[in-house]
């Protein structure tokens, strides 16, 4: 900061702002709150080679991140993000599990069209587990089970061609 | 009789106490857990934080930061937001293709309705899907981490 006012951060650590304070950018001295929590967090000292180490143009997005890190670890200071993600993977993985069910219930009413039950299956159906990268998600293994969302997986019924909406032989405009 | 130094105080390279707050969650045989937390967070801020805890707590806060940790070294700009961005983008992708597909029977049904055909009805026609079906009014939307959140 090239004015007389330092940044929050050299405000909290109570030294001199340099003309290229590496947090200044970041951390203007109108919201204190916003370093003291990623101070108490990682240490400035941490945030600092963070910094230091990306390109200019990805510094604002980690800081970004890097709070909403810190200000999850001060609301939970168990499981941090980590609680977050395993709520949102459980809620992922609820909604496909209803998405299969609805699928396949778009499925049998297809089949109920067409006639004939087995006969029928002119799209074979293929329940594959899209396996992201399992690593991504991988927890320890002693975390509890339901934190433990490396076996949890995409689950999407395909068609082997694409499927036929219910709608196909309805004109909906003039019916 | 020689002492096992756990992970922190190797790495630290000083002596470990009997009464160290780091040893039972960094043992000596997993260098790599201590040296990415003191990477993210430093050894400071770990102990502090272990220490504001209930010791039966210790274990997974350390387990959980371990993980945070792994995931800012190998995104350094988005760490675990970026899971989570990502997951919020699977749930609203899911909630449109479930919306689609409930549209879709929901049509079948009125047109069956209409043309004085009985309504589809999954239970009769496949019990054993019945056991995949969630209560009623389950929340699937709801998340205290929802965008509005992301970035403070």
């Amino acid at each position: 900061m090239g004015g007389n006012s330092p940044c929050a951060s050299c405000k909290l650590l109570r030294r001199r702002c340099a003309k290229d304070c590496i947090f200044a950018p970041y951390f203007p001295s109108d919201d204190p709150h916003k370093f003291a929590i990623v101070h108490k967090v990682f240490g400035a000292s941490n945030v600092s080679k963070m910094l230091q180490e990306l390109p200019v143009d990805q510094r604002a997005d980690a800081v970004s991140s890097l709070v909403y890190e810190a200000n999850a670890r001060m609301r939970d200071p168990v499981y941090g993000c980590v609680g977050a993600i395993s709520y949102l993977q459980n809620q992922v993985s609820q909604l496909q599990m209803q998405l299969a069910v609805a699928q396949a219930e778009i499925l049998c009413i297809q089949m109920q069209q067409v006639g004939a039950p087995a006969a029928a299956i002119q799209t074979p159906v293929q329940m594959d587990i899209m396996a992201d990268d399992k690593s991504f998600y991988q927890l320890p293994n002693n975390l509890p089970q339901y934190l433990n969302f490396a076996s949890s997986s995409n689950v999407i019924i395909h068609d082997s061609l694409k499927r036929e909406s219910l709608f196909g032989h309805h004109d909906m405009v003039s019916s | 009789m020689t002492s096992t130094r756990c992970a922190a105080c190797k790495y630290l390279r000083r002596r470990c106490a009997s009464d160290c707050i780091f040893s039972p969650h960094f043992p000596s045989n997993n260098p790599q857990k201590f040296a990415s937390v003191h990477r993210i967070y430093g050894a400071s801020n770990i102990g502090k934080m272990l220490q504001q805890l209930p010791v039966h707590l210790r274990a997974k806060a350390a387990d959980s930061l371990y993980y945070e940790a792994q995931r800012r070294i190998q995104d350094p700009v988005y760490g675990c937001v970026g899971i989570i961005s990502r997951l919020h983008q699977e749930i609203n992708t899911a909630k449109s293709e479930l919306a689609k597909a409930q549209a879709e029977i929901a049509f079948f049904n009125a047109h069956a309705q209409a043309q004085g055909q009985p309504q589809f009805n999954l239970e009769a026609a496949a019990p054993s899907f019945n056991t995949f079906l969630p209560e009623q009014g389950s929340s699937a939307g709801h998340s205290s981490f929802g965008p509005s959140t992301w970035f403070y």
